[in-house]
């Protein structure tokens, strides 16, 4: 079917010229229109004029006057004098309203940022979000100190749904972890012992890297992407959903109400998990001490007690305290720094779990150092 | 009505064994702005979003130009739709947000469409929007942006949910505008759910009105004449926003 309008150009004077456009301009046709509206404006250079003749349209609609007011546009930035002429009074106010009677602003392309501004960017924002998980540090523990005092203050109700998410729910996958990175770490040592005939070191270097670092560091890492990241994603549908400040209007302080229930929930229940941990972790080094270095259960374990000492494992507690803390710590800023919908939730819950990540890293190597130079 | 263009027909909507409204059945003219009224909770959202096919009815039927809202091209909306909040994408920017329909139905060089959507950006009077995220804009910046987009592939019937609500009286204004100048300019049809009674007098032509209790339409025809003349005590009391005398 042939299009319900007819577009020509005509050449009215020497450096004039007219694009006549007959019949009806419909969104349904706004390829065809464009195809032959982008045809006849390259043809125009600075300096010339080409306007649009308009008086034998009879009907336009918005897509379509869309489309010649785009046109105009193109031709006014590139020097070209347009304008639409000859409209009756029904078309002239759909021209009006698209704006097509008003003069054509420049654009302002937008200068890409340059790699060191990037990098200059990306810098001070990440020093502003320390700022800020450093401010609230400190707004947490100034809380903290007000719920001792007044601890009927703090919303104490959430702290047993909590412990259980957190805790009881993350049990499985933390035991399965920790027995796989101990069979896992037995088996790539195994060979080696085995050439040395030293097949009873296996419990020595699974019980001392595991109690000491692998156990509180994998529980952490998975309390991060379960607890951590469902804190996030919590408190910020709440902050976007308006729901924070019904509870700020309501005289509830979301630290009170619902930072502090959460973190102490996960120093309580990941020392639990990083205990636990050890075992599974202990565990799986003995499968593979028992079916692959021909040690039996008994003198693995016995091995284990002689080498494991009670500071072993309470250091890997006293990191995992820490390592709870922080995930609270940034779960719950990042949640509640949360605006811009759905996609800021999403945001700030990759966030957290990325900077936790760095976060639980750096923590356990620089208590490791710690310790060390303390001789402990 | 001489040329209606949606058609509601014993109209009964809910799920399960609760019923929101039932048989609800108006006609719209082409070109007209109709409201749906009534008060809080009376089932006006819901009704809309059965108007536009996101939920299927207990009994009755919806058609435009004869055409049932889930059986129109396969998959180009017959209408557009903006929500109570714009309900703008978050992770696009407003132009790619009015750019989507677009780009999905529109079969047009992306050069048109950049063109299509300054333009009804400009119609709304976002013209500088453009680039920002949702998140940067204000409630009555958002349902701009939402009308913009519900009008990126240019259907005749558009339906707004709340338009007014949470404005500044400016900003209401400014929209109730721009509504009859979409359709007195460019005839559009305009289905409103509201209950502010300044904006349903100044741009509503005909309306129907809901009511939570008897679950159905108690009014219909142009607001100004319910107004005026309608003894009903609930219209009435809605109209002139006097209290409801208590049932004994």
């Amino acid at each position: 079917m042939p299009p319900a309008f007819a577009i020509e150009q005509v050449q009215t004077s020497a450096d004039q010229r007219e694009i006549r456009i007959r019949g009806s301009l419909r969104f349904a046709e706004a390829a065809p229109l464009w195809t032959e509206l982008r045809r006849l404006e390259t043809s125009a250079s600075r300096g010339q004029t080409l306007n649009f003749e308009m008086s034998a349209v009879q009907r336009i609609d918005g897509g379509a006057m869309a489309l010649l007011a785009c046109v105009r546009g193109e031709l006014q930035r590139r020097g070209v004098k347009s304008e639409f002429v000859a409209a009756d009074a029904h078309v002239q106010r759909i021209i009006h309203l698209y704006g097509g009677d008003h003069a054509v602003a420049r654009l302002k392309r937008r200068r890409p940022l340059r790699t060191l501004d990037q990098l200059g960017r990306a810098t001070i924002s990440i020093l502003h979000e320390v700022k800020l998980v450093l401010a609230f540090f400190g707004q947490m523990v100034v809380s903290a100190l007000g719920v001792l005092r007044s601890p009927r203050s703090a919303n104490w109700r959430e702290l047993p749904a909590t412990m259980e998410r957190s805790g009881a729910d993350a049990l499985p996958i933390i035991i399965l972890i920790n027995f796989l990175v101990g069979l896992a770490m037995a088996f790539q040592t195994a060979a080696q012992l085995k050439q040395l005939g030293a097949n009873i070191l296996v419990a020595d270097l699974i019980g001392i890297s595991i109690c000491r670092e692998l156990g509180p560091l994998m529980t952490a890492i998975v309390v991060c992407g379960r607890s951590g990241a469902a804190f996030a994603a919590e408190l910020g549908f709440m902050q976007v959903n308006e729901e924070i400040d019904a509870l700020r209007t309501m005289g509830f302080g979301p630290m009170r109400y619902l930072v502090l229930p959460r973190a102490l929930a996960l120093i309580i229940v990941v020392p639990l998990l990083a205990l636990l941990a050890d075992v599974a972790g202990v565990l799986g080094g003995l499968v593979v001490g028992v079916t692959n270095l021909d040690l039996t259960a008994r003198g693995y374990l016995s091995q284990t007690a002689r080498v494991v000492s009670l500071w072993d494992i309470s250091s890997g507690i006293v990191k995992s305290v820490v390592f709870a803390f922080a995930v609270a710590l940034i779960a719950c800023q990042q949640g509640l720094a949360t605006s811009g919908g759905a996609e800021g939730v999403g945001r700030r819950t990759t966030s957290t779990v990325v900077i936790t990540m760095f976060t639980l890293i750096l923590l356990d190597a620089v208590i490791t150092i710690l310790f060390q130079v303390a001789g402990l | 009505m001489s040329d209606p263009l949606f058609k509601v027909v014993d109209l009964t909507i809910g799920w399960g064994e609760t019923v929101v409204q039932k048989g609800a059945t108006f006609e719209i003219e082409r070109g007209s702005i109709f409201a749906i009224l009534g008060s809080s909770g009376c089932g006006k959202s819901t009704m809309l979003r059965y108007l536009v096919g996101l939920e299927r009815p207990l009994r009755g039927s919806i058609t435009i130009d004869g055409l049932a809202p889930n059986q129109g091209i396969p998959g180009r909306p017959l209408f557009g739709v903006m929500f109570q909040s714009g309900a703008l994408l978050g992770s696009l920017t407003v132009g790619e947000n009015v750019a989507l329909p677009l780009r999905a139905w529109s079969g047009l060089p992306p050069d048109a469409i950049g063109g299509i959507v300054a333009a009804k950006l400009r119609l709304v009077g976002l013209q500088r929007a453009e680039d920002q995220m949702p998140s940067e804009l204000s409630g009555g910046m958002c349902k701009r942006a939402g009308i913009a987009r519900a009008m990126a592939l240019e259907p005749d019937l558009l339906f707004l949910d709340e338009p007014s609500a949470g404005l500044d009286p400016v900003s209401a204004v400014e929209l109730d505008e721009l509504i009859l100048d979409l359709n007195e300019q460019l005839g559009l049809t305009f289905v409103v759910v509201t209950h502010d009674l300044e904006s349903i007098f100044k741009i509503g032509k005909s309306c129907i009105m809901l009511d939570r209790e008897s679950k159905s339409i108690i009014a219909r025809g142009d607001p100004r004449v319910l107004r005026d003349t309608n003894t009903d005590p609930r219209v009435h009391s809605f109209f002139n926003r006097t209290p409801q005398a208590v049932k004994s």
